[in-house]
C-alpha cells in the first residue's frame, strides 16, 4: 500500500532536460519510478535517460498516460507549468521550485481544487514510498522501507530524522515532503488521514516548524480522527518573531505560529514532542511497543 | 518588502482609493515650505510598527509648529530606525475609525477580507468576535456581493455602502496586480462630513514577484551582511547569540539553533547554504559570520544534494587563505561523508558525527571564550 505513490505510479518530468531534471530523473528511474515521459519546450524528440521528451504536457499524456507530475522549472513559469499539467488531467503535482510567487501558488492551489488534483509543495522534496518509488530530490540511500510515515514541512530536517530512524532499525512507509512555503497544496491534515488509512504505517512521524497554523490544525485533527501513535518534531524553538527563517512560511507573524502555541497543541492532542531530532527514534520506539 | 506608509498611499491614489492630502518632506525647512494649511498630522516615515507610542507621529497647528515637529522627528531615530522622510497630512475630523485588510489566509490557501469596526487600534487587541474575516476565491475575485457583505457587517450607513464597496473592490484589485501579501488599511476614517478616508496604508510585496514590478521603487532595510548574503543566494538572518552557524536546508539550520539552546548557547545567525551549494557560495558564507565576530563556529551539514567534500574543500580553503578565527566544530554526514572527513583530517580539522554531541562541544568552546 503506502500512501500518495506506489510502484504503478507513472510520472512525467517537466523541464526534464535541465541540469536538475537531468539529474534527478536518473535517481528516480535508479530507485524504481516509473518515469514515463518528460517535457521541455522545443526540445521535444529528445531522450532524457531514455526517457522520450515532448514539447508539450499534452503530447506526453497522450502518449503515455502519467498520472503524476513533477516539475523542474524556473519559478517564474512554474503557475504556468503547473496549469499545463493540471489542465491535461495530472492528478498529483510535485512542485520542487522555490520562490514561485504567492498569488501564483493562491491560482495554482485554486485550479488544482477545481480539477480534484493533490498538490505538493511548491518548495518540497517530493515524496517518497520507501522500496518502490519516489517522486522527489531526496537522496535514495536513506529510504528503507518500515512502519513509520513521516510527514515534514523542511527536506534536509526530513533526511535527519529519517536518518536517525533507520539508525535505530525503523523503516519508513511513505515521507511527504510538504513544502516550506506559505501556501502549499496538501496539509498536515490530508496526509495524517491517509496514514491513518494506511495498513502498512503503524506509526506517524510530523515534522514541523514555527509560521502559519497548520500544526495546530493538525493536532486538531489527530484528537478527533488519528488512533495510531504520532511524535512530533517542531523547529524554531529559538526563532525570534518577524524573521523568515529560511523558508518562506517559516516566520512568527503578529504574534501567530509560534513554537510554544504548536507544542501546546500537539501535546494536548497525546502527541509526543521530541525537543531534539534525535530524540524521535527512541520516542517512538516505546510507542510502538 | 514593505513599502513606507507614503508609498503606499500614492499605490492607494492611483487605485482610487481616498487618502488624506499630504506631501513628504525631508527636511525642517521643506516642511515649513511644503504649504500645508494646519492643522496637520506630521508621521516620520519609518518602517516599524507601534510608530504612534515610539513619539513617530506629531500634531501641528500653526507653520511654526510644522516646522519644529518636523526637526524632532527628522533628528533622533524613532524605534531605533533613522527617519528621512517626514509625510504631512491634513488633520482629518474623524467620526468613526474602522479596520480594513485583505491578506493570505494559508490554511484557506485563498484570499481573505479582514474587517472590523474597532479600528485605529492594534488588531491583535480587537477580539476574534469583532474581526470579520470573509475568504475569496481567486477565480472569482471580489464580486460587490462580498464587498456589501462586510459593508454590513461594519453596520455602514446606506448612503456609504456604495463608496465602500468600491473602495474594497479597488483595494483587491491593488492587492492581486501588485502581487501583495498584505494591504492594510488601519484606521479607515468616516469623517464627520461623512467620508472614507485611508488614514494609514501598509502594504507589503511579496519577495519572489519583485521581478514582474519594475514599477515599484525597491526599499532596503538590510544590514551589509544581509545584502552580501543575498547575493550568493544565501539564507541569513542576524540574531544576538555568539555561536556563527552554518548548516544545510531551512529547517535543519533551524533545529542547529534550537540544539545549541537546548545546550545553553546562543546562535550569532541564521545561515542557510541551501541544497548544493558550492566552493565559492561556502566560502562567501563563512566570511559573513566571521565578519559578525562570533566566538565559535557550528558546521552541521547532512550531505543529500550538499556534498560533504565541498563543504569540507571549501573550509579548508578559507583556512589557507586567511585562517580561521575562532574554533570551528564540525558535524558532517551523508553524501561524501567519507571523503569529507578526510580533506578535514589532512588539514588539521575534524568532524563529529552526532549533532548533538558537536552542539554540546561547540557551546562549552564559546562559554570559555567568554
Amino acid at each position: 500500500m503506502a500512501i500518495i505513490i506506489d510502484s504503478d505510479t507513472t510520472v512525467l518530468v517537466q523541464g526534464i532536460t535541465g541540469y536538475q531534471g537531468r539529474f534527478h530523473t536518473e535517481q528516480m528511474l535508479k530507485y524504481g519510478t516509473r518515469v514515463v515521459a518528460g517535457t521541455s519546450p522545443g526540445k521535444g524528440g529528445q531522450k532524457v535517460a531514455g526517457v522520450p521528451v515532448y514539447d508539450t504536457v499534452r503530447e506526453a499524456v497522450e502518449q503515455h498516460h502519467p498520472v503524476a507530475s513533477i516539475l523542474f522549472v524556473p519559478a517564474q513559469l512554474g503557475k504556468e507549468a503547473a496549469f499545463e499539467a493540471l489542465e491535461a488531467g495530472i492528478k498529483l503535482l510535485v512542485i520542487i521550485s522555490e520562490h514561485i510567487p504567492l498569488h501564483d501558488s493562491l491560482e495554482i492551489m485554486s485550479f488544482a481544487r477545481a480539477k480534484g488534483a493533490k498538490v505538493l509543495g511548491p518548495n518540497t522534496f517530493g515524496v517518497i514510498s520507501s522500496g518502490r518509488s519516489k517522486i522527489g530530490i531526496m537522496p535514495n540511500q536513506f529510504f528503507q522501507p518500515g512502519p513509520v510515515g513521516v510527514v515534514s514541512r523542511s527536506g534536509t530536517l526530513g533526511y535527519e530524522i529519517v536518518g536517525a530512524l533507520r539508525a535505530a532499525g525503523l523503516g519508513t512507509s511513505t515521507v511527504v515532503g510538504m513544502g516550506g512555503d506559505r501556501v502549499v497544496g496538501l496539509n498536515f491534515m490530508d496526509v495524517l488521514r491517509e496514514f491513518e488509512q494506511d495498513p502498512e504505517t503503524e506509526a506517524i512521524v510530523l515534522i514541523g516548524e514555527i509560521g502559519g497554523t497548520a500544526e495546530e490544525e493538525a493536532a486538531a485533527f489527530i484528537k478527533e480522527k488519528v488512533g495510531k501513535p504520532v511524535v512530533a518534531y517542531i523547529a524554531g524553538a529559538s526563532a525570534p518573531p518577524g524573521k523568515r527563517m529560511g523558508h518562506a512560511g517559516a516566520i512568527i507573524e503578529r504574534g501567530r505560529g509560534t513554537y510554544a502555541a504548536k507544542v501546546a497543541a500537539l501535546r494536548a492532542a497525546g502527541v509526543k514532542v521530541a525537543e531534539l531530532p534525535q530524540e524521535v527514534p527512541s520516542l517512538l520506539k516505546k510507542l510502538l511497543r | 518588502m514593505r513599502l513606507y506608509e507614503y508609498m503606499g498611499k500614492d499605490l492607494f491614489r492611483t487605485y482610487g482609493i481616498p487618502v488624506p492630502q499630504g506631501v513628504v518632506a525631508t527636511s525642517p525647512a521643506a516642511a515649513e515650505l511644503a504649504n500645508m494649511k494646519p492643522p496637520v498630522v506630521l508621521k516620520a516615515q519609518i518602517l516599524s510598527g507601534k510608530r504612534g507610542k515610539g513619539g513617530g507621529i506629531l500634531f501641528a497647528s500653526t507653520p511654526q509648529e510644522i516646522k519644529a515637529a518636523a526637526e524632532r522627528l527628522l533628528s533622533a531615530p524613532i524605534n531605533g530606525y533613522r527617519v528621512n522622510k517626514v509625510l504631512i497630512e491634513e488633520r482629518l475630523d474623524i467620526a468613526r475609525e474602522l479596520y480594513l485588510a485583505i491578506t493570505v489566509n494559508r490554511s484557506l490557501q485563498a484570499p481573505v477580507i479582514l474587517a472590523s469596526a474597532q479600528g485605529g487600534m492594534d488588531i491583535e487587541e480587537v477580539p476574534a468576535e469583532a474581526i470579520l474575516t470573509r475568504p475569496l476565491e481567486v477565480a472569482i475575485g471580489l464580486p460587490s456581493y462580498a464587498a456589501r457583505e462586510v459593508a454590513s457587517f461594519l453596520a455602514l450607513p446606506s448612503e456609504l455602502k456604495p463608496e465602500f464597496a468600491a473602495l474594497l473592490q479597488n483595494l483587491y484589485r491593488l492587492f492581486r496586480e501588485k502581487d501583495a501579501e498584505l494591504v492594510e488599511i488601519n484606521p479607515l476614517v468616516i469623517t464627520t462630513n461623512g467620508q472614507l478616508v485611508a488614514a494609514d496604508a501598509k502594504v507589503i510585496i511579496d519577495d519572489d514577484a519583485l521581478f514582474r514590478h519594475p514599477e515599484l521603487v525597491r526599499v532596503e532595510e538590510v544590514s551589509e551582511a544581509e545584502a552580501k548574503a543575498r547575493q550568493y543566494d544565501l539564507a541569513y538572518v542576524e540574531l544576538d547569540g555568539d555561536i556563527g552557524v552554518l548548516a544545510n536546508g531551512a529547517g535543519i539550520t533551524m533545529a542547529t539553533l534550537d540544539t545549541l539552546q537546548y545546550y545553553g548557547g546562543r546562535a550569532r545567525n541564521f545561515l542557510d547554504i541551501g541544497g548544493g551549494a558550492s566552493v565559492e557560495k561556502v566560502a562567501a558564507a563563512l566570511e559573513i559570520i566571521f565578519a559578525s565576530r562570533p566566538k565559535a563556529l557550528f558546521v552541521n551539514i547532512f550531505g543529500g544534494i550538499t556534498r560533504c567534500d565541498d563543504v569540507a574543500t571549501a573550509l579548508v580553503e578559507v583556512k589557507k587563505r586567511h585562517g580561521l578565527p575562532v574554533p570551528v566544530v564540525i558535524r558532517m554526514v551523508g553524501t561524501n561523508e567519507e571523503e569529507g572527513v578526510r580533506i578535514l583530517r589532512a588539514n588539521g580539522l575534524d568532524a563529529y558525527t552526532r549533532m548533538e554531541e558537536a552542539a554540546q562541544k561547540v557551546v562549552e568552546i564559546a562559554e570559555n571564550a567568554a
